[in-house]
């Protein structure tokens, strides 16, 4: 690649780390950067639409609390760090709208515990992100507060769910931020706008006060500028948590200690199934670069087969949509968010609400799920799709009997264009078919900036780590970004 | 076709969904699409295996029954699209 031209960076353009040694250093207060970066997004963002709400007020009383424990001497990696958070997460004060009509004017009475946790360690929330309406959707268009655009290009789409995530980070209108992955959504967004994503192993981080979509995939994960900052992120929000009874009760590593550049050794997997017919070839030559790069580094590849990656699609979309049928059963108008006019009955009202509440994806799945449960299909399509689901469970363990991580492209073509795919979900659907199977085996994954399509759009990679391997996929991806320098290359916006 | 129009509209009412003419006709057709393509999964042969509904193996996640403050009346029902004092109004169920 082209050597980086030389760039001043300003406030808005720093990582998490960077950030940090200057406020620690006292150059620079985290009023600063959180007002650096609130007129960054008042000039950005309306070309880009990452955000539906800019909490400026929140965001400077927190920036100045975040500098008197910083004069004081108590100063954590987030300590002063503007954060974005997707509109997934309740914030206590905060309207919070998962990108639906149906939440109104939703103000959470309480805070998730990612988010109380990101606040204990003294990040400054500057806003909540855009999305796919209740984290349904690969492109950022199913939102009512209209589509996000990819900085990279703004005619095309910058990825989903986490649509806004990710293109805060590419915009720079967000030091690092919060998305949720429950078929890729911090993933894909994370390879379309050149941004490195982490969806953590199911139970890895708590969920209390997270939107739910479906209960047995979602995951909250981090969106950054580099995997140093993507640890740093992890570190924070990761544990158990008595609130949420999935959470697991593992210790938490330090995960930048994992960091150490060294995969000299390490068995990365080439699943033969993930080369299929509609891999473009720009995806196809940025994961054949990165595997010369990682040769060079020492480790050694090694051919492994995920058999039921075909079947991954089908039994996403009957398992996500079954559950999402039932976790938005409790949007009816009665405690929270929008209520329809003129219902003559109370069933009516539920269906009043509900159809001008929800858009058409929402709809679409609530629908195809509540086919999917109904009586006399049950067997047939849900019970049938948690089968194969064991059996895609299966090809990764028998995978990490040999490898130590996967090594695979996150979507089969960069980002395509706004409207390309609308009017057909199915083909929409396709575009996770890289990252579906991991949430449906709940295990971890990363993707990271691995090249540039000829048209100027970013490319990621996936590594996909054995449950609870967090370490290892984000020590490959360190070395990676060490060996490489796309994770520096800025969208000119 | 796997799914008709009236039963699309059977589902959009187990649902709790209105739908207009024009989306019982557009999700018919796509439904009837995703079903067709989902039907790959019978190409496998299931028997034997057991369902999997979580991918970690969580069972009995006890925790101490201790009494804690909750949110309260006010906060539940600060967002609430109509209250009468302490409760949630609704339109009248039982005539």
């Amino acid at each position: 690649m082209p050597p980086q031209t030389e760039i001043l960076m300003e406030l808005h353009d720093l990582t998490i780390h960077e950030l940090h040694d200057r406020l620690k250093r006292k150059e620079v207060s985290s009023v600063e950067a959180t007002r650096a970066l609130l007129a960054r997004i008042e000039a950005v963002d309306p070309k880009v639409n990452a955000y539906i709400t800019v909490t400026p007020e929140e965001a400077l009383a927190a920036a100045q609390d975040a500098d008197r424990r910083i004069a004081a001497g108590d100063i954590a990696p987030l300590t002063g760090i503007p954060i974005g958070l997707k509109d997934i997460f309740v914030t206590k004060g905060i309207r919070t709208t998962c990108a639906s009509r149906i939440l109104g004017n939703f103000v959470p009475p309480y805070d998730g515990t990612a988010v109380a946790r990101l606040k204990e360690a003294g990040a400054v929330i500057v806003g909540k992100l855009n999305q796919d309406e209740f984290a349904m959707g690969s492109s950022g268009e199913s939102s009512a507060f209209g589509p996000t655009r990819n900085p990279w290009n703004l005619e095309c789409i910058p990825g989903g769910s986490s649509s806004g995530s990710a293109a805060a980070i590419a915009a720079r209108t967000a030091t690092a931020t919060l998305g949720t992955d429950t078929g890729g959504s911090i993933r894909q967004p994370a390879s379309h706008c050149g941004c490195v994503g982490l969806r953590p192993t199911y139970g890895r981080v708590s969920r209390y006060g997270v939107i739910a979509y479906a209960s047995s995939l979602d995951q909250v994960g981090p969106l950054t500028r580099d995997v140093t900052d993507c640890a740093l992120m992890l570190q924070a929000v990761a544990g158990h948590d008595p609130l949420d009874s999935t959470s697991v009760d593992l210790p938490v590593p330090d995960y930048t200690k994992a960091l150490t550049g060294d995969v000299k050794g390490l068995r990365l997997g080439l699943p033969k199934e993930y080369y299929i017919a509609g891999l473009d070839p720009d995806v196809k030559m940025a994961l054949d670069e990165a595997i010369e790069t990682y040769r060079g580094l020492g480790v050694e590849f090694i051919d492994i087969s995920l058999p039921h990656t075909d079947y991954a699609v089908a039994t996403y979309y009957l398992v996500a949509t079954a559950e999402a049928s039932s976790n938005l059963a409790r949007y009816e108008g009665v405690r929270f968010g929008h209520r329809a006019e003129g219902a003559a009955s109370l069933i009516d009202m539920f269906r009043k609400t509900r159809a001008e509440g929800f858009g058409a994806e929402v709809k679409r799945r609530i629908m195809l799920g509540t086919y999917a449960l109904s009586s006399g299909y049950y067997d047939a399509y849900y019970l049938k799709a948690q089968k194969v689901r064991t059996l895609i469970m299966q090809d990764f363990l028998k995978a990490f009997e040999t490898v130590d991580a996967i090594l695979t492209p996150v979507a089969p073509t960069p980002a395509f264009r706004i409207g390309e795919k609308t009017r057909d979900p199915l083909q929409m659907y396709l575009s996770d078919i890289f990252t579906i199977p991991v949430n449906l085996a709940g295990t971890c994954a990363v993707s990271v900036p691995a090249g540039m399509s000829g048209n100027g759009l970013p490319i990621g990679l996936q590594l996909i780590g054995r449950p609870f391997g967090e370490e290892t996929i984000l020590r490959a991806a360190h070395a990676f970004e060490q060996a490489t320098a796309w994770h520096q290359r800025k969208a000119q916006i | 076709m796997k799914i008709t129009k009236a039963e699309v509209d059977a589902v959009a009412l187990l649902a709790r969904l209105e739908l207009t003419p024009e989306e019982t006709e557009t999700f018919t057709g796509q439904m009837d699409a995703i079903l067709a393509y989902v039907e790959k999964l019978n190409e496998l042969d299931t028997s034997g295996i057991v369902p999997t509904s979580h991918a970690v193996p969580v069972e009995n996640a006890f925790r101490d029954d201790e009494v804690r403050p909750s949110i309260g009346v006010e906060n539940a029902l600060a967002n609430a699209p109509d209250r009468v004092e302490g409760f949630f109004r609704v339109p009248k169920v039982i005539e």
